[in-house]
């Protein structure tokens, strides 16, 4: 079965500007799909292409098996949440929901029920008759998603829906927007550039810049086996060390460069198998460097001496330096900072398991 | 001392705007008001006061007869009233109509044209009235431009009338006060957010669905501002019917300046012009008062639904 949305290849030029490059994406019913991306990447613009006001300047979008180039907006079963709600300002809550449902032809006891229980669903009840610039921007927020839900689309965009709340209620209303896709299970596209809200909504994560998406995968796979430096780096920090192959024992590889590693590449989830005397690029996630007061003769050991510390409450961030200069970031939560109390400019020891390596493209 | 001399900073700029209005509007309406409920007589200036101290007691010249007078010759006023009335209310509606595709073109173009469309709007206020009233003679006259333009094309072998018609009345109305109306529409047609249309787009509106439910309610401000601008000038209008109007379109700009310069009849050309006013403000004073009392209401009902 063909996927509910498929982009073949799709290109958008601009005037001076190339904002999407050649990008092709297929995106399952019901699923809850992140575009994330620093300002600028061109997701918007590929948002925008979905929703109809831009044309593709070459490639295909199909919605539902269904080709939409020719599709005007009103057409199509999409409608779209956006990053300003661009409510009517003159229209009350009732009437802004309402706005799709009377083109659509829909009036009477249907249109009232049909309003009331959106109104229900994104819990404004009391607030139908208000008009928008007497609404919180929590509530302002919950309309425009009423109104956009209101003509039952098969696919919703958001572009950037919480980007203008304060970071209490976001997070909140993150759980509750979730909570109304399962509910609903209308499939949702989500364009945003605040990656904790990509990891907390999203069953799968587009990273996208310059108009390409680096990867797309589940956001575990995304933080745990990123393909190359920019997801790694897009997607909290990593420690990243260059070097040659020189030595492969099964499944094990022996990386010499920078600091001499031992990798272990696991078939399930590595996907690149060097050979031997190739150049990689490997990545080690803070949370997975352990640090001892004393040498523990593990794996991939290394002597460092502490260069910062950064206090978070939940964990300390640290930046750890070998004598050769290379910087490990490295994270240490409460529990393992008072074990080992290793303080400024002090002497310490770093080793890292093989089998958390991460093995990169580039 | 510093916290003082910037609340006296702040008075300042707007005590000198304020002074200049008493001064130079506020002022000359108050002694209006007087000369209409006076009489006249021959002296310099060409009425008696209306009071004053002679011999140490107190006089007064106040009488309604000026009003009575306007009110037993009503016809003679109606007339004109109402045709000044009827010719800016098509002007304006012209003008409106002119204005309102033009101020959208503007305001939807790129930033650095807009300046420039903008620039074209108002360029004609930097030359004389009157000098493009008399191009428009040039224009319309019966051996004008259109006309011998139209007679060496052979469209037709006899001028058109088109001077000292209602049509040339309008013409140097909208001419004169098609900026005014576009300036206004185009202020709050350029703060109109592109996402709201794009948004009724998106929610299935036509092209003439998103015009008549978002567009234009959120462009009603500009275009009341834009026809007060346009309407309450031209209702007291002089130089364009004098100019371009037939000696029988007699409109009561035209009327109030016989009263007081050809008859010297200050007192009674002041309440005309007091009635004029009067007729002008009233209704626009009702319609924000209304306007005003909506707004309460709709307070009211708000606090209705959520309680």
């Amino acid at each position: 079965m063909a996927p509910f949305i498929r982009l073949q290849n799709v290109t958008k030029n601009f005037a001076d500007v190339n904002a999407v490059n050649d990008l092709s994406l297929d995106i399952e019913q019901g699923e809850l799909f992140c575009l994330l991306g620093a300002s600028g990447c061109g997701k918007s613009t590929l948002l925008r292409m979905l929703a109809g006001f831009e044309t593709p300047t070459s490639g295909r979008i199909e919605i539902d098996g269904q080709d939409m180039a020719d599709v005007s907006p009103a057409d199509r079963p999409v409608n779209m949440m956006f990053q300003s709600y661009a409510l009517f300002p003159h229209m009350t809550v009732a009437s802004n929901i309402a706005y799709g449902l009377r083109r659509a032809g829909m009036q009477g006891a249907e249109l009232d029920a049909r309003v009331d229980s959106l109104i229900k669903l994104v819990r404004l009840d009391g607030l139908a008759s208000r008009k928008p610039h007497k609404l919180s921007g929590g509530q302002r927020q919950r309309v425009a998603l009423a109104r956009a839900l209101a003509r039952q689309p098969k696919l919703l965009l958001l572009d950037e829906p919480l980007a203008a709340l304060d970071k209490k209620l976001r997070e909140d209303t993150q759980f509750e927007l979730v909570d109304i896709q399962e509910k609903l299970g209308t499939t949702f596209i989500v364009v945003t550039h605040d990656q904790e809200e990509a990891m907390t909504l999203a069953t799968r994560i587009g990273i996208m810049d310059q108009g390409c998406l680096e990867q797309v995968d589940a956001p575990r796979v995304l933080y745990e086996r990123p393909k190359n430096s920019f997801v790694a780096n897009f997607l909290g920090t990593a420690t990243f060390i260059t070097g040659t192959v020189t030595k492969i024992d099964g499944a094990f590889l022996h990386v010499d460069g920078a600091c001499p590693t031992v990798v272990y590449l696991d078939p399930k989830s590595d996907r690149i198998a060097p050979k031997l005397g190739a150049t990689v690029t490997l990545a080690i996630r803070p949370e997975k460097i352990h640090l001892t007061r004393t040498k523990t003769g593990q794996q991939n050991e290394s002597m460092v001496i502490i260069e910062d510390i950064a206090y978070l409450g939940v964990a300390s961030n640290y930046r750890v330096k070998r004598d050769d200069g290379l910087l490990f970031k490295l994270q240490q939560t409460h529990g393992q900072r008072e074990k080992t109390p290793l303080e400024w400019e002090e002497k310490g020891f770093v080793h890292f398991d093989p089998a958390d390596v991460i093995m990169l493209e580039d | 001392m510093g916290a003082f001399m910037a609340r006296f900073g702040k008075r300042i700029v707007v005590i000198l705007p304020l002074t200049w209005l008493a001064l130079f509007f506020l002022m000359p309406l108050v002694e209006t008001v007087q000369v209409s409920f006076t009489t006249a007589r021959r002296s310099v200036p060409p009425y008696a006061p209306l009071w004053g101290f002679e011999d140490g007691a107190f006089f007064t010249n106040f009488n309604l007869e000026n009003y009575a007078l306007l009110f037993e010759y009503w016809q003679d006023y109606l007339g004109p009233a109402a045709n000044s009335v009827r010719l800016a209310f098509f002007a304006t509606l012209v003008c409106l109509l002119f204005a309102y595709p033009m101020a959208w073109w503007i305001a939807r173009s790129s930033a650095r044209m807009r300046t420039i469309l903008l620039v074209l709007v108002m360029l004609p206020f930097w030359t004389s009235s009157l000098l493009r009233l008399y191009a428009l003679i040039g224009l319309l006259n019966p051996n004008g431009f259109i006309n011998s333009v139209l007679m060496y094309i052979g469209l037709i072998d006899q001028p058109i009338g088109m001077m000292q018609t209602d049509f040339s009345i309008y013409m140097g109305m909208v001419l004169t006060y098609l900026p005014l109306m576009i300036l206004p529409l185009y202020a709050t047609m350029v703060r109109l957010d592109g996402d709201l249309i794009e948004a009724a787009a998106d929610l299935g509106g036509s092209r003439f669905h998103i015009f008549a439910t978002v567009i234009l309610p959120l462009t009603v401000p500009g275009i009341i501002a834009g026809s007060l601008l346009v309407f309450i000038p031209a209702v007291g209008e002089f130089v364009v019917p004098a100019l371009l109007g037939g000696p029988d379109q007699l409109m009561i700009g035209k009327v109030l300046w016989t009263e007081f310069f050809r008859n010297r009849d200050w007192p009674v050309a002041a309440s005309l012009a007091m009635l004029l006013i009067a007729i002008l403000t009233v209704p626009i004073i009702y319609a924000r008062y209304q306007d005003g009392r909506q707004d309460e209401a709709e307070a009211h009902k708000l606090g209705d639904a959520s309680s």
